[in-house]
């Protein structure tokens, strides 16, 4: 398959003596949106972590857009300046504004002149709607804003793939909304995004595929109508009735 | 109006306890003072145990008569609440006040009024009090040392420069606030030792250059300007190979007579001393431990082993051994290890010592700092695709240092505070100055006045770098 962006293959991970990852095997193609779900402690949070390499698989392989995760550190971070990812913590960092925040990156890693930056990040951060919070830190802002401005920081470094660790997660319930409401209309524009998120809402609006994982190993994995309509493993349906 | 207790003194008859209490307090207080400031013993009827103790017991009731709960005045209450909330601490509020007034006129009558600073020599001192003649007549040596007096202007031109180059960033427009740091970490110390170097020294004092050093100096230099695809490679031999091969084919035995200035003369570091060396060894050995602390900080958390370990143990190293052992090892060891033609002075080699023991300290604070920081910054930084040093230096460390600048600078003070050990390789700042001026014959047993303005001397240095500090630690101040 030509634009297929993310290919996992038999990947194994261990925390000691703990297997997280259990012979994951997954096919991201280009465009799509894939959430994933499951019981905390299921290792999805590992396996997105996985992809641009915070964590190291023990075992298999890992390729994201044609570039195969190994020890090599430059290639390390090429592939992590293609991959953008939103924290749970949102982790913005809290000594710089929020603007010099989204210019960072793109100025130091991919050496755009300063003035080009800031436009870019105006440009992002007018998407996420935060735009007149610009200059401010992010001590000042609430946690809905911080996870969009994180979202936005992201974007500055034009991505081809995004991956959401649980990021409404840490959030008051009324924020949950405008975050993910910047998840939607990035999912529109046509993002390549892999959600780790319990807002089944989410799912069912905009995912083109659900996978559920469980101890470590991919449970259950389904086109989003067919997933919660009609799930065929007795522990996703469990979960589901838990959650819906 | 009626029913008094005077055991428990309550708001209906607030005056009545009021003026009884504060006039009680206020003659408990004023007999202290009677007997402190004018030897008046004005309870001397009485027998001494007795009279000893009055002003302590009258000043205990009048404080339990104001101990009024809400009564409504807001600066009694606020007296309540801190001095006055039980008996033990009114006790221990009014033994407090008597101590301060009772030491009051001996330090005043010491300092002061008994004291002397007339005259330029012993016999001018005839007062009880201090001798500041001594002070005054030694000010020369205990701040310049033993530099020669005609040549003193060059000490105070340096210094006088270089607080003037220093201030420049408090004058730095926009434009070239970027270039700030820059200008602190790297121009503004070379353009110090440069100073020190030519201008104070006069003549060739600290090592002798070669021209093959120099030649690998400018080499390493260029280096900074090389693409980034051959920089290591040209690191690694081009500095080298230029220095051995001048060394070693074109001008082998060939020194350069550098740090002589026409018509200074030199002065020897060894006639260097007093305040001046106190801040030229201060200066530089922050200058040069806070780089090397923070690189041993991130060596210790590296996830190379060598790396790690070489820190950890040149951590551990200077940590567990004594300042003075370093200092001595510096001046009598270390030149036996070295070859016969290479000249080190013993400035320099006590400078060094300093700073690799200070930096092995500043290292354990800075790392405090980053094992501070949650693991999340370095994941967002990472997942932006920056690399080791970038995280570092955009993200982790102004982080980091600005968590530990108490702790930095309380281990700045402490070097500060350390320098006066150097006195026993023989260089001698201003403690040092103190011991020789104390053992002169014609000024014996004034050792006092002299560490009194020592400990003064020091006091305000410090208390100026805590300032500093908690400004920084304002300036840098951001919500989590």
């Amino acid at each position: 398959m030509s634009d297929t962006i993310i290919q996992i293959k038999d990947v194994n991970k261990w925390f000691g003596d703990f297997q997280v990852l259990k012979n994951i095997n997954l096919n991201v193609e280009k465009n799509k949106k894939i959430v994933v779900c499951g019981p905390s402690g299921s290792g999805k949070s590992t396996l997105i972590r996985c992809i641009n390499r915070l964590e190291e698989h023990q075992q298999g392989s890992i390729v994201v857009d044609g570039n195969e995760l190994t020890e090599d550190t430059k290639n390390i971070e090429q592939i992590r300046a293609e991959v953008g990812m939103v924290f749970q913590q949102f982790n913005l960092f809290p000594h710089l504004s929020i603007l010099d925040n989204c210019t960072l990156a793109p100025v130091w890693v991919k050496k755009m002149p300063k003035k080009d930056a800031e436009d870019l990040a105006m440009k992002h951060l007018e998407k996420v709607q935060i735009a007149d919070q610009a200059h401010k830190f992010p001590g000042q802002l609430s946690g809905g804003q911080q996870q969009r401005c994180a979202i936005a920081r992201a974007l500055c470094m034009e991505p081809k793939i995004m991956l959401f660790d649980e990021p409404t997660s840490a959030l008051d319930p009324e924020m949950i909304k405008e975050v993910l409401d910047a998840m939607v209309n990035l999912a529109k524009a046509g993002m390549t995004m892999i959600v780790v998120t319990h807002e089944m809402g989410f799912a069912k609006e905009v995912a083109d595929e659900v996978i559920f994982m469980d101890e470590g190993m991919i449970v259950e994995k389904a086109a989003t109508n067919e997933f919660f309509a009609n799930p065929k493993n007795d522990r996703t349906k469990l979960f589901l009735s838990q959650i819906l | 109006m009626n029913n008094i207790n005077f055991l428990k003194p309550d708001k209906s008859n607030l005056n009545l306890f009021l003026i009884l209490g504060l006039s009680l307090v206020f003659i408990s207080i004023f007999d202290v003072f009677l007997s402190s400031f004018f030897k008046i013993n004005a309870t001397g009827f009485l027998p001494t145990s007795i009279s000893f103790l009055l002003p302590l017991i009258i000043g205990f009731i009048g404080l339990h008569f104001i101990r009024i709960e809400y009564s409504g005045i807001r600066t009694l209450d606020e007296i309540n609440k801190n001095f006055n909330n039980n008996n033990f601490n009114a006790v221990l509020s009014l033994l407090i006040i008597f101590i301060i007034i009772k030491s009051i006129p001996p330090v005043l009558n010491w300092t002061i009024i008994d004291a002397n600073i007339s005259g330029n020599s012993k016999e001018a001192c005839t007062g009880d009090g201090a001798c500041w003649t001594y002070i005054k007549v030694w000010l020369r040596r205990f701040i310049y040392g033993l530099y020669p007096n005609e040549e003193q202007w060059r000490i105070n031109l340096s210094f006088i420069s270089l607080l003037a180059l220093g201030s420049l960033g408090y004058f730095a427009t926009e434009k070239f606030k970027k270039y700030l740091t820059l200008y602190y970490v790297v121009i503004y110390p070379i353009i110090a030792f440069l100073f020190i170097f030519f201008f104070i020294s006069g003549g060739p004092v600290f090592f002798d250059f070669s021209y093959g050093i120099i030649a690998s100096v400018v080499a390493i230099i260029i280096g900074f300007f090389v693409p980034n695809k051959f920089k290591l490679y040209y690191f690694c031999f081009v500095p080298l190979a230029v220095y051995l091969s001048l060394n070693l084919f074109i001008l082998p035995e060939e020194y350069v007579e550098l740090g002589k200035l026409e018509g200074l003369n030199w002065v020897e570091t060894g006639a260097w001393g007093g305040l001046a060396l106190t801040f030229i060894v201060s200066f530089f050995c922050l200058i040069f431990c806070f780089p090397v602390g923070m690189a041993l900080a991130l060596g210790r958390r590296s996830e190379l082993p060598f790396i790690k370990y070489t820190s950890v143990i040149f951590i551990e190293f200077w940590r567990g051994v004594p300042l003075i052992t370093v200092l001595f090892m510096s001046s009598v060891m270390f030149p036996m290890f070295l070859p016969e033609d290479f000249f080190l002075d013993k400035l320099v080699r006590v400078i060094i010592a300093i700073s690799l023991f200070e930096a092995a300290y500043v290292a354990e604070v800075i790392r405090g700092g980053l094992q501070a920081l949650p693991r999340g910054q370095y994941d967002a930084a990472k997942s932006l695709g920056m690399g080791y040093w970038k995280m570092h230096i955009f993200v982790i460390l102004p982080q980091a240092l600005k968590l530990v600048i108490p702790g930095i600078a309380n281990t700045f003070l402490a070097l500060v505070k350390d320098t006066p050990l150097i006195l026993v390789v023989g260089l001698l700042e201003i403690a040092g100055m103190l011991q020789m001026a104390k053992t002169n014959p014609k000024w014996l047993g004034y050792s006092m006045e002299g560490y009194v303005f020592a400990a003064v001397v020091f006091w305000i240095i410090c208390y100026a770098m805590s300032k500093y500090s908690y400004n920084l630690e304002e300036k840098y101040k951001t919500e989590r």
